[in-house]
């Protein structure tokens, strides 16, 4: 392995961070560049992993302080590969790293958020409440260093936040910067994101109130989440008694997605265990095509399945609408078993919502090889660059962990082996 | 060699910090009872200027032992790294500050005694000098199938010698018996030549693996970087030395005998899918009663998988894999009907496409169904009976021949395979808990075994298809790489992966009581011929379980001990009044010690004072790197401190543990037990001492946690040692 060559992972959410770890502890240099103000991607915003009901800030933990006890690690927050040039061994790659507007000095006291008086909707939790314009991520956010919204801060407050701030934190003139750089190999760990549930016109996401995907659930029953932990429907606040689970919204279907989001079915279970952990009273109906828990996933399934007041019905949801006069939402499904249409009424629908590669809207900086559906081809990457988790094919948290570590090794190869 | 310590405490007035707490009175308090006469404050400590202060004192006053009373070493952690020096970190910002209301009663004293407590940890600490031993980087990969060629291959390819040893006469495995394999690649809807004989291929010409078929290791001893592995090659053995391995031996189909309701048995034309698979190869499918071929076969989904009378899971691969041999009945003959009955189709991710595919063949037919049994039919057919399905409640199918999809079965179930001379026993442990899988049961760490320097791949460790296990071996080989570079540098594998301290025994102290052979999670330390301990620091996590298990008190970390924590205890003041002081009704403050997971609780903790919640003022908190190494000591070293109760606030444990040292807060919960015994002869309520299970996503639950442990406390009482 040439020692002056270093591994770039573009990506820094659970299979970016195994990959970038795993390599740095087998001995490589490496850079991660992560284009969200935090590391951690997707998985931060759960709140507990299938099968175990565990919290994914407890792995990310360890994951962190891997990254802090390395001194092989470099990472680079608001950073986006803007081009890629050259081949294995030698790939020049620019970043721009955006300006986050507060530097190294913050210490996380949160007085420039108290002090801005600009508000900005709450992306890590797809939009559930706002933050101010100077923000932390969230409370476990790595960096723990707040960042300004550029869009959200109109600039006209006499700087406020700069005021408020003991510690010369603030830059409010920070500028973009770029970063030359030259790498051995290359791993593209950019994710997925959530199937926009607005296309989707039967469903009515964003027409009937109170229909939320399932990522908005995660957001909804975590403590750092908008509710703080107490899962209420959006329309109206009140704790939802009947909640049902929309299977493949989006996913396994020829107009939207064709393949399955393999995760989506663990999901709802998952949900529907949060929403009767928080009501003993509360009820779920899971609307699926087929129960898709493959492995040893299935005991997860059998556990749902002892639970009474969690119905599984064979089904696929025709048409979702709002209850006239009423904050509720109807359901029309129709039986596949037995063909015969069902409607019935809940307080909140929550639409399974597919995954889709985060290249299908940015590729990545040099032209590649991809599926109709924005899916890296991996036989057909340069040499020296590598693919990992869900830019590949839709996957679990465990399986981009699996990947990210054949990954590390993969490069490692790819900068000349050990000797 | 030990270096001469030199102390300095250095304050941080940032934060709130210095608007909270009276400095006057902190000097006071590291001065006479801390004994430190270097102290300096800065506004911001970790600024540079702040920093610049203290790099100054230790480039010229040779100051090399450092506390650094300012915020949480979870952040600044590049600010406050000195290389060379000793440097605890006093979570005074989220601590103190930050989770007591402004002019909080408890701040001065909280702060004081979290400075005491951190110079005494400080004072007691020492750096690491990693243990290093001769080390052979050898990889033994166990399994010639898809994930033990991908493992040796991208070792090798990695420079590193390869062993593989396989038990059959030939590689490959399962995948070297296919006809053809489902798709893994795009468009996902064509089948594809397996990929094994070309691994074949490239691992039997690859320089740098050694490869030993009809062989089986018979016996591993020593620890990883110095296994001596016995191997049996068709009955002649030979020993050599190993780094690490990698478990990728396979699975076996289940037992289609034990299957007589789904027909098993009725008549040699009910036949698995691996039958189906072998006659497919051999070039023709055909009934094995008659030798005709069939017209019209009838696949069995679930045949044993997803039955809790049989294989509790789903085995993951046989949905495609009966898409897959439903082409095959249409590709031989064109008026060939292939029906599928399943429970749910199960073709996740791209695999869907390929469903897709199967399903727009006119020829492949399936339902859902619930099958019945099967049985004999008029004209030498058969017939199969199922309720529920898409076509109706109650059906007959007539068939020419059924294939039961029966599931797969990890090698690891009755076979421990890697035969280790591990006094916990030979194989990877209780992997019953996993229906026989060696399974992680970690999410975020799917390769973390029980045994270090041991994966495991492919379906030895979860249901998966071809595609999958070669990727899972690429990962258990990287794994196996990083545990020999690791071991040979002196440093822990994960999750520790950082850490050069290692247990040091001091044995002339020993007893052979034998409590940390039988806790060491990681099966560490073994025993002489006398039954005395001693450690295999190579197969050591660093948890400290060995350290909290031993009643002599004799295991010793650089950075933590019995001693250690002891002192960081009596570091905190018990304020002591006399009782004649005391008003009709006054009782004397409190004081209790939490102990805390330093990867959890610490973290929820933290979290907690971010979101500025109030918290009870009369704990001292004290990370540990896992409650496996808390030590009862410490219980008695606290009470007779005269302080009023002891809170341990570590992962879950049971089934769905959250301990990233598997079994450490388990542990201690059962020391825990035998603790009330003990506390209720000294007369002591044994309520004073609790544990309490703390997720890191709960620092919502802290507020009343603590409160309502505190309250207990103070209705039992304060402490009857208090001042004597």
């Amino acid at each position: 392995m040439n020692a002056e060559q270093k591994i770039l992972v573009i990506g820094g959410g659970m299979s970016g961070l195994t990959a970038a770890l795993e390599a740095a502890e087998s001995g490589a240099q490496v850079i991660i560049a992560e284009k969200a103000p935090y590391l951690g991607g997707r998985v931060a915003q759960l709140h507990r992993y299938f099968p175990k009901l565990c919290p994914p800030t407890c792995g990310l933990e360890i994951n962190f302080r891997r990254i802090r006890e390395n001194p092989r690690i470099t990472f680079h927050t608001l950073a986006e590969v803007t081009r890629i040039s050259g081949g294995a061994g030698e790939f020049q790659v620019t970043l721009e790293l955006k300006p986050r507007y507060v530097n190294d000095r913050c210490t996380a006291c949160d007085a420039c958020a108290q002090a801005c008086p600009h508000e900005r909707v709450n992306d890590f939790n797809y939009g559930l409440d706002k933050t101010k314009a100077a923000y932390l991520p969230f409370d476990m956010a790595f960096p723990q260093k707040y960042v300004i919204d550029a869009s959200a801060c109109t600039g006209d407050c006499g700087r406020k936040c700069q005021e408020a701030c003991q510690y010369e934190a603030i830059d409010l003139d920070m500028k973009p910067q770029t970063l030359d750089l030259e790498v051995g190999s290359i791993i593209l760990a950019g994710g997925w994101e959530l199937y926009d549930a607005a296309r989707m016109d039967n469903l009515g996401y964003g027409q009937v109130k109170n229909v939320i995907t399932n990522m908005q659930m995660e957001r909804l029953a975590a403590a750092n989440g908008p509710t703080v932990g107490q899962i209420l429907r959006p329309g109206d606040g009140k704790a939802p008694k009947r909640v049902a689970f929309v299977q493949c919204a989006g996913s396994r279907d020829e107009n939207h997605l064709p393949y399955c989001s393999y995760i989506c079915c663990m999901a709802s279970l998952k949900q529907a265990l949060y929403l009767r952990e928080k009501d003993p009273e509360a009820e779920a109906s899971v609307f699926y095509i087929d129960l898709r828990t493959p492995g040893r996933y299935e005991l997860f399934l059998n556990k749902v399945k002892e639970d009474e007041n969690i119905k599984l019905i064979r089904g696929k949801v025709a048409k979702v609408t709002q209850k006239a006069g009423s904050q509720d939402v109807v359901v029309v499904a129709e039986n596949t078993a037995t063909g015969e249409k069902l409607e019935e009424t809940f307080d909140m629908v929550v639409l399974a919502a597919g995954m889709v590669p985060s290249t299908k809207a940015a590729p990545a900086a040099l032209p590649l090889s991809y599926t109709p559906d924005g899916f890296i081809i991996p036989e057909l990457l340069p040499q020296g660059m590598f693919a990992v988790g869900s830019l590949k094919s839709p996957l679990d948290v465990t399986k981009s962990v699996q990947d990210g570590t054949g990954a590390a090794l993969k490069s490692l190869i790819a900068l000349g082996g050990r000797s | 060699m030990e270096m001469e310590k030199k102390f300095g405490v250095y304050l941080c007035k940032g934060c709130g910090i210095g608007e909270a707490v009276k400095s006057e009175s902190m000097h006071k308090a590291i001065k006479k009872e801390a004994k430190i006469q270097h102290i300096k404050e800065h506004d911001i400590l970790c600024s540079p200027e702040g920093l610049a202060m203290i790099k100054e004192d230790i480039a010229n006053e040779g100051i090399n032992s450092l506390v650094i009373a300012a915020c949480s070493p979870r952040v600044k952690y590049d600010e406050f790294d000195f290389p060379g020096c000793i440097v605890e970190r006093c979570n005074i910002r989220e601590q103190v500050v930050w989770i007591q209301p402004p002019g909080g009663e408890e701040i001065q004293s909280m702060a004081e005694d979290y400075v005491r407590m951190g110079a005494a940890r400080m004072k007691k600490s020492d750096l690491p000098e990693p243990y290093q031993t001769e080390c052979d980087k050898t990889i033994l990969v166990i399994g010639g199938g898809m994930a033990g060629l991908s493992a040796a291959l991208h070792a090798a390819n990695h420079d590193y010698d390869v062993v593989l040893v396989e038990k059959e006469q030939e590689l490959g495995g399962f995948g070297a018996k296919l006809h053809k394999a489902t798709p893994s690649s795009y468009p996902y809807t064509t089948l594809q030549d397996s990929p094994v004989l070309a691994k074949i291929k490239e691992v039997t010409a690859h320089p740098k693996i050694r490869v030993m078929t009809g062989s089986t290791v018979v016996k591993s001893e020593g620890q990883p970087g110095l296994l001596d592995v016995t191997v049996s090659t068709n009955g002649n053995e030979e020993t050599m030395s190993i780094g690490a391995m990698v478990l990728a031996a396979g699975w076996k189909p289940y037992d289609a005998a034990k299957l007589d309701k789904l027909g098993s048995g009725v008549s040699p034309d009910v036949i698995t899918n691996v039958q189906m698979e072998e006659m497919a190869k051999a070039g023709k499918i055909l009934r094995p009663s008659d030798g005709k071929a069939p017209e019209a076969v009838v696949f069995i989904q679930c045949a044993g998988s997803r039955d809790p009378e049989h294989l509790p899971y789903c085995s993951d691969f046989c949905c495609a894999a009966s898409l897959k041999q439903a082409l095959y009945v249409r590709q031989q003959n064109p008026n060939a009907v292939a029906m599928i009955l399943y429970k749910d189709i199960r073709t996740p991710g791209q695999t869907e496409l390929f469903y897709k595919e199967a399903q727009s063949d006119a020829g492949v037919m399936l339902t859902k169904a619930e099958v019945t049994g099967v049985g004999l039919a008029p004209g030498g057919k058969l017939k199969v009976s199922a309720t529920d399905t898409l076509l109706g409640q109650n059906i007959a199918i007539e068939a020419d021949l059924v294939v039961l999809a029966t599931g797969l079965v990890p090698n690891t179930v009755d076979d421990p395979i890697i035969n280790l001379e591990y006094r916990q026993g030979p194989g990877l442990p209780e992997t019953e808990v996993y229906n026989g899988f060696a399974d992680s049961n970690f999410i975020c760490f799917p390769y973390e075994t029980r045994r270090t320097g041991i994966y495991a791949a492919g379906a030895v460790r979860q249901p998966m298809g071809l595609a999958m296990a070669a990727d899972d071996g690429v990962g258990a080989a990287c794994k196996a790489v990083q545990a020999v570079e690791h071991i040979a540098a002196g440093m822990a594998v994960h999750p520790r992966a950082w850490d050069e301290t290692f247990p040091d025994p001091f044995m002339q102290r020993c007893t052979s009581c034998k409590r940390c052979t039988e806790e060491c999670p990681f099966g560490a330390i073994e025993e002489d011929e006398k039954g005395t301990p001693f450690f295999k620091i190579n197969r050591c996590r660093r948890c400290g379980t060995c350290m909290g298990a031993c009643p002599e008190r004799i295991v010793f970390f650089k950075d933590l001990n019995v001693d250690i924590i002891g002192s960081t205890i009596k570091g905190m003041e018990v304020p002591e009044v006399d009782e004649d002081e005391l008003e009709e009704g006054e009782t004397p403050p409190f004081r209790v010690i939490g102990m805390i997971c330093e990867n959890d609780a610490m973290p929820a903790l933290d979290a907690a004072a971010l979101h500025r919640l109030t918290l009870n003022p009369l704990i001292r908190f004290i990370p540990i790197r896992c409650l496996g190494s808390f030590n009862m000591e410490w219980i008695k070293i606290a009470l007779n401190a005269g302080i009023d109760g002891m809170i341990l606030l570590g992962c879950k444990y049971g089934d769905d543990y959250q301990c990233h040292f598997v079994k450490g807060s388990e542990l201690c919960a059962y020391r825990m037990t035998k603790l009330s015994e003990t506390l209720d002869k000294l007369g002591l309520e044994s309520d004073r001492v609790q544990q309490f299970e703390i997720a890191i996503s709960e620092f919502d639950k802290l507020p009343g946690l603590l409160d309502d442990f505190v309250a207990r406390v103070i209705e039992i009482g304060p402490n009857p040692f208090k001042g004597l």
